[in-house]
């Protein structure tokens, strides 16, 4: 398997990032005792629970099903909105990502407002497929997709946009990200899916639709970072169904300059580590060498 | 990644224990060690953490939506169960169990191994203590009441003033968390908070350690994965006795 150098990070500079490795919205983003924790057990960066302008309790349960290759999940974007400022705050001048969710332009710009100058940077949440009204809701429109971006990534702020891949044409919105100033497209979010309960005859989760996520959707997500990286010029994040180093690779390889783990937590907390050791070598290639080479030849 | 989705049991019949406690008893069983806890599916209304009373039941007290709609299940009805989850008491020859209210469920499977040498009881009122004659069968039991209804007047933590806490290997403690945080006081004190053990409540969306709902600060740890059983000296400067979340994550004094 390859191996790459730790040093290149195209991150690094903007948002002190220290390595590739992310750990993805949604996972363990709850509280910044939560993310301090997951920093120190090696995620280069953290990306928070998504923040919405109101608090949400989430979805009756039950939220989760775990599956043979994946798990499904509708959360219901649970939040404590602004008083997450505080939960946050600790954890100042560290690789901290905030995920935000709106239901339009300007809740997105009022959520960022409250974090300005206390994170490194915004992951819109443009992309979960189940909460009415927001996330996929408005991330299927190119239009809103632009609006939303734009109304963010005027604070200077870097500006990752997180998009769905339940669209036809994944290009078209991460166009629309880019146009809207997007600093990074990071793709995918889950795959809108159900199980269904055979035995009690209804679906497994309390919203009935979730989204897919883990090594289901890792192809999936393989192909949208493929298209991203031809299609766009800014850099993308690769991320679903990522639990190993040559998984890593393969992303890279499709284009992405950088990963977010999620699912893989879930069987392993330490997974941040256990791809580190797998994936940096002394002697490794430069990321430069392996991002995007899958287009070549 | 193993398979879990929520097993479907059926309800084979309800014990009314107090007048705001239930026993559910399952068709089936899972096997688990004492503390360990189940992600109970009321079909149509939520899903909760509960600890398992014995390997095929629950054991229930009345208070948000889902435990409300369970008191309305009778035998025939069904439920989903995901689990059991958690790291249970760690097994001791000599144990203390403290229990108070319904926090005597998981206390239950854990005297019925055989290595509770004491175990203290409290609850409000004669009428509310739970499992008393299962617990008589299995250890010593010692009784307070904060209405002195039965045994001693007062909380259950006075009761270990007359004990030599010396005499026992693991202090396992289950119960309303002001009462736990008063346990955890006179542990400290007594320097032994590192055998002893407490068994939090928080609230739970996913169970199995991945949503973050139920981390405790300052150590982030997750109470369904990395608890709910948790050692005394790591909760004492944590926000154990404090606070906890909400459903959306924000802070609730308690």
């Amino acid at each position: 398997m390859h191996g790459i150098d730790q040093a290149g990070s195209g991150y690094r500079g903007r948002c002190g990032v220290d390595n590739h490795l992310l750990l993805a919205a949604g996972i363990l983003g709850t509280t910044g005792a939560s993310l301090n924790r997951m920093l120190s057990l090696g995620a280069g960066g953290v990306v928070t629970k998504s923040i919405g302008p109101y608090p949400k309790d989430g979805h009756a349960g039950p939220c989760l099903a775990v599956l043979d290759d994946g798990i499904l999940n509708a959360m219901g974007l649970p939040n404590p909105s602004k008083e997450f400022v505080d939960e946050v705050a600790p954890l100042i001048k560290k690789p901290v990502m905030v995920s935000i969710f709106g239901g339009n332009p300007a809740e997105f710009a009022r959520v960022a407002g409250w974090f300005e100058g206390k994170v490194a940077g915004f992951e819109l949440n443009l992309s979960c497929p189940h909460a009415e009204g927001y996330g996929a809701a408005i991330g299927t429109d190119p239009g809103l997709v632009e609006a939303c971006t734009r109304a963010v990534s005027a604070t200077g702020v870097p500006t990752w946009v997180k998009l769905t891949p339940n669209v036809t044409d994944i290009t078209s919105i991460g166009k629309a990200a880019e146009r809207g100033g997007a600093s990074a497209i990071v793709a995918i979010n889950t795959v809108r899916a159900m199980r269904i309960s055979t035995g009690l005859r209804r679906p497994v989760l309390g919203n009935r639709y979730g989204g897919l996520s883990g090594s289901a959707v890792f192809p999936i997500a393989v192909r949208c970072v493929y298209e991203l990286y031809e299609s766009c010029k800014i850099p993308v994040i690769g991320c679903g169904g990522v639990s190993s180093a040559d998984n890593v690779i393969e992303m890279m390889m499709a284009g992405a300059g950088a990963v977010e783990i999620g699912s893989a937590v879930l069987n392993n907390v330490k997974i941040f580590e256990t791809i580190k050791s797998d994936l940096y070598k002394k002697d490794g290639l430069t990321p430069k060498e392996i991002i995007g080479c899958a287009h070549h030849g | 990644m193993d398979d879990s989705l929520s097993v479907p049991v059926t309800i084979l019949r309800v014990r009314k224990e107090t007048s705001l406690i239930r026993t559910f008893v399952f068709d089936r069983s899972f096997p688990f060690s004492p503390g360990q806890f189940v992600m109970v599916w009321v079909p149509g209304i939520d899903e909760i953490p509960m600890a398992l009373s014995s390997e095929n039941t629950i054991t229930v007290q009345k208070a948000g939506d889902a435990t409300t709609a369970m008191f309305a299940l009778g035998a025939g009805d069904k439920l989903g169960i995901r689990g059991p989850f958690g790291n249970g008491f760690t097994k001791g020859e000599k144990v203390l169990a403290i229990a108070g209210g319904v926090g005597a469920a998981p206390l239950l499977p854990l005297a019925r191994a055989d290595c509770v040498m004491t175990l203290l009881l409290g609850a409000k009122t004669e009428s509310e203590l739970l499992f008393v004659d299962q617990l008589d069968e299995c250890t010593d039991v010692l009784i307070a009441t904060d209405d002195g209804s039965l045994g001693l007047s007062g909380f259950v933590t006075a009761l270990m003033d007359d004990l030599n806490l010396g005499v026992y290997d693991r202090i396992a403690v289950c119960g309303p968390e002001m009462m736990m945080r008063a346990v955890l006081a006179k542990v400290e004190e007594k320097g032994i908070a590192h055998k002893t053990e407490f068994s939090l409540h928080r609230y739970m969306k996913c169970g199995s350690g991945i949503c973050g709902s139920c981390c405790i600060d300052p150590s982030g740890l997750r109470v369904c994965r990395d608890g709910p059983v948790f050692s005394g000296d790591l909760l004492l400067k944590s926000e154990f006795g404090h606070y906890m979340r909400d459903a959306s994550g924000r802070k609730k004094n308690l």
